[in-house]
């Protein structure tokens, strides 16, 4: 039975903005059980068509054609007052990120009460009660203690949960998941996933999904749609779309997934660590240990070792709160380790200070995550890219002309060094961040989730950057990440981290494709999308 | 969270030690002394009557000593004596305190819940003359001197209008009881508490305002909107709450100075407040009610901030207590 059906929906953007239409022409339809997929980059339109269908456009962006209906009803008649009455109610929506969707001055139960004050149902008992079932049913451990927490105590995965459960406290018709598990690892990830299949087999609930990651298409979607610039490229059966893509863009999105796929063993030459972690150890406490709550002590960091050779890249996996990134901190000296030592070049840097750290911070370099937050926001390529240089002394205009050379080397033209962040787009300003990083030189680059927060195929193209630059000028790396995909596609070997410990180490042919501990098995089986690699590559070979 | 607060309580101590002693050098760096002041005004300035006045009041002794027997006093909240009025400082304090607070503690209620509702208002108009209007006053009262509108206020309610009265506490000799007395004093009130008032009440416009759209361009508010909440539920409970963490922070320094009076606003309309008293003080070279106000006020700037820190807390569940 279709539900929703969407006809010739064109969604108009302010003037000024860089096109004219969000989403243009936009048809489909969903019917009750099934799930949905739309697939794009950022920027596609992607949820700007999901948003609307909840009548909930930014300011200025309005749609200009078309209609939306649902149920009977032409959603975009409605006025503002029958529209509440939808949301939450018949239509719900859960985003991608779990944390700054709560509101963090509110307690999770009241949050999720809200929804059914919001349409009168349930009193107040009633609501508390269901809000614990509820919580219950997402597969939240202790809901007792949950429904009294604040979001910010909650780990980022049980934080999504509780979105899912506010998103379904009404039994909608209709699920309207943005990006649910981008923010989320692997595993976390998964377990969202499957929760999402399974509330939608027992309650024959209708789910919009929308995501860039192909992998997670193959494992949830029954039906696929391609965004691109606003418009529909592709749409159909999930094993149609897959297997069979039609379109040249929706080819290059599947070619961009990163793949499990084994690489060329590098040859064994005896050399010298450049980097040699022994014993690392850092310890967090929060709480004062006092009449105000119990102190908490995290030990992020125990007992880590490894060497790292030159002209090496070593991942480090791990979920979030293995500790994956404190290690990479700690070696460049953003967090003060408490144990254990770090030698480069053998001298042990894990507990200089002063003028002894500055002359060595140099060699070690940091990318960081979020393209948008680790520039800053108010400076110019070009002091972003000197300051460090003239840091360690550089002239000025010596400075000015490496960063001009250092821009072109990560593909972008100097015309850029005008310009500030926020005229760049993702993938261009982590190209920036990592002109950054090389403009000291340093013998070692740390890449703190450095392509996570871009588009499969942006991230592809950072990725080989990174191999060609790690390839050019001699680096060792050392890249964080809790995706397995990448880090196959870029590392010579793997490091896997849990609660602060090494668990496996080894070469990354041997710890990706037979590892042998228990927990890289899961980490590799939580991986979406196996199934579908499995029959693209029988399909091609057949 | 006891423990959190009896730990400021001990910091503050040693912080306020620390501003007398300094407050106290300060004062003494200064030339002249109030016995050079008396005597000038008595007309008779021998060197034998400068002596006198002096060995009388103490201050021929050491400075160590002079500082030693004021911190001595002041831990036991004695302030010392005033020599111009002839009364103990403490109680001058005392007297002039009911009035400032009256002023001070109205213009910060009144400021606050103006400001915080104006910045409201002006928030959910973004961009419509509503919120220009909001706006344009707001730069106005935040540009304009105080002394300029306590006295245009004067000339318009007072002098022109006669609506209100211009300056005091209350009519002198009408002798009013009860609740007379109560609405005489109101009167009174309103023109310096709505002077004061008018520049937080800017601040507090300005800072909500700018706060609220923060806010409302926050992941939750679009997730409180997909709940199906209504406008107004959504701007009270989780744009509001959200938005006056930066409030608070500001209301808390105003609330500090609540005991320090307010000299320009007491001296134009004639409030026998603290903020007049120390005007007189500092023109009469008297010692120990300058130093005497100095005190009180820091005590209350570090008792206010204390309990900013605490309210912090209770407000937002994410910030932890650490001494």
């Amino acid at each position: 039975m279709t539900l929703l059906s969407i006809r010739d929906l064109s969604i108009a953007l302010p003037l000024g903005a860089d096109r004219l239409y969000a989403a243009k022409n936009i048809n489909f339809d969903l019917a009750s059980g099934e799930i949905l997929c739309i697939v794009g980059e950022s920027g596609s339109g992607k949820s700007m068509s999901a948003n609307a269908v909840m009548g909930l456009l930014p300011q200025g962006v309005e749609p200009d054609s078309g209609s939306i209906t649902f149920d009977g009803q032409s959603i975009l008649d409605l006025s503002e007052n029958e529209l509440l009455k939808l949301r939450g109610s018949r239509i719900s929506m859960i985003f991608q990120e779990p944390l700054s969707a709560l509101n963090p001055l509110m307690r999770v139960g009241a949050q999720i009460s809200e929804v059914f004050e919001a349409h009168g149902a349930l009193t107040g008992a009633e609501r508390r009660a269901r809000a614990l079932k509820l919580l219950d049913e997402v597969g939240i451990p202790d809901p007792e203690a949950a429904i009294r927490a604040y979001p910010f105590q909650l780990s980022g995965g049980q934080r999504q949960r509780v979105m899912i459960a506010m998103a379904l406290a009404l039994e909608p018709d209709i699920l309207i998941a943005d990006e649910p598990t981008t923010a989320l690892d692997v595993t976390t990830q998964a377990q969202i996933l499957a929760l999402i299949e399974d509330l939608r087999k027992k309650r024959g609930m209708a789910v919009i999904f929308i995501t860039h990651d192909f992998g997670v298409v193959a494992d949830i979607a029954d039906r696929v749609i391609v965004m691109k610039k606003g418009e529909i490229v592709e749409a159909g059966r999930a094993p149609d779309v897959l297997l069979n893509p039609q379109h040249p863009y929706t080819r290059a999105l599947i070619d961009a997934i990163p793949r499990l796929t084994k690489t060329e063993p590098v040859e064994e030459v005896e050399r010298a660590p450049l980097l040699k972690v022994e014993g690392l150890q850092k310890t967090f406490s929060t709480g004062s240990g006092t009449l105000f709550g119990k102190r908490r002590v995290v030990k992020a960091v125990q007992d880590v070792s490894f060497d790292l050779y030159a002209g090496e890249t070593i991942g480090i996996v791990g979920e979030s709160g293995s500790g994956k990134s404190t290690v990479g901190r700690c070696l460049v000296r953003l967090l003060h380790p408490d144990g254990g030592r770090v030698l480069m070049d053998g001298v042990d840097i894990a507990h200089m200070s002063g003028a002894e750290l500055h002359a060595q911070r140099r060699k070690l370099q940091m990318i960081f995550q979020d393209p948008f937050s680790s520039l800053n926001p108010r400076a110019r390529v070009s002091r972003i890219l000197t300051e460090g240089m003239i840091a360690y002394g550089m002239p000025d205009k010596e400075a000015k002309a490496k960063a001009r050379e250092l821009l072109e080397l990560v593909g972008l033209d100097e015309t850029a060094m005008k310009r500030f962040p926020h005229e760049f787009s993702g993938g261009q300003r982590q190209r920036i961040g990592i002109a950054r990083a090389l403009a000291l030189e340093p013998a070692i680059i740390i890449a703190d989730e450095a392509v996570s927060a871009l588009d499969v195929s942006i991230q592809a193209q950072v990725l080989d950057l990174l191999a060609e630059l790690k390839e050019r000028l001699h680096l060792s790396m050392l890249f964080i990440t809790h995706d397995l995909r990448v880090a196959a596609r870029i590392c010579d070997r793997i490091i896997v981290m849990q609660k602060g410990q090494i668990v496996e180490a080894g070469p990354v042919n041997k710890v990706l494709h037979d590892p042998d501990t228990a927990y890289t098995s899961s980490l590799l089986e939580a991986i979406p999308g196996q199934d579908y690699e499995r029959s693209l590559a029988a399909a091609n070979k057949g | 969270m006891i423990r959190f607060i009896l730990g400021r309580l001990i910091k503050a101590v040693f912080i306020l030690l620390a501003i007398l002693v300094f407050n106290f050098l300060l004062i003494h760096a200064a030339p002249g002394d109030p016995a050079a002041v008396m005597a000038g005004e008595a007309g008779a300035a021998d060197e034998k009557f400068l002596a006198d006045l002096r060995a009388n009041f103490g201050l021929d002794q050491p400075l160590y000593v002079q500082l030693w027997l004021y911190i001595k006093g002041a831990v036991q909240l004695d302030l010392g004596y005033s020599f111009r009025q002839q009364m103990p400082v403490a109680e001058m304090i005392g007297d002039r305190l009911p009035a400032t607070l009256l002023l001070t503690g109205v213009a910060f209620v009144l400021s606050l819940v103006l400001g915080v509702a104006a910045g409201v208002a002006a928030s959910a108009r973004q961009g419509r003359w509503g919120d220009t209007i909001i706006s344009t006053f707001a730069l106005l009262f935040y540009a304009t001197p105080l002394f300029w509108v306590a006295l245009m206020a004067t000339l318009v309610f007072s002098v022109w209008l006669e609506w209100l009265p211009g300056f005091g506490y209350s009519t002198i000799g009408a002798g009013y009881t009860g609740l007379a007395h109560v609405l005489d004093v109101a009167k009174h009130l309103v023109l310096p508490a709505s002077t004061l008032g008018l520049f937080f009440t800017a601040i507090y416009m300005r800072m909500t305002r700018a706060s609220m759209l923060e806010v409302s361009r926050l992941d939750f508010v679009k997730t409180a909107r997909a709940k199906g909440l209504s406008r107004g539920v959504i701007q009270r409970r989780h744009i509001l709450r959200n938005a006056l963490l930066p409030v608070i922070t500001l209301a808390g320094l105003q609330a500090g100075q609540i005991f320090g009076g307010a000299i320009l606003t007491e001296t134009v309309f004639a409030w026998p407040g603290i903020g007049r008293l120390m005007f007189e003080a500092i023109n009469q070279r008297d010692y120990n009610v300058i130093l005497g106000v100095f005190y009180i006020s820091a005590a209350m700037v570090l008792l206010f901030n204390l309990i900013t820190d605490v309210i912090y807390v209770i407000v937002d569940p994410r910030i932890r207590l650490t001494t």
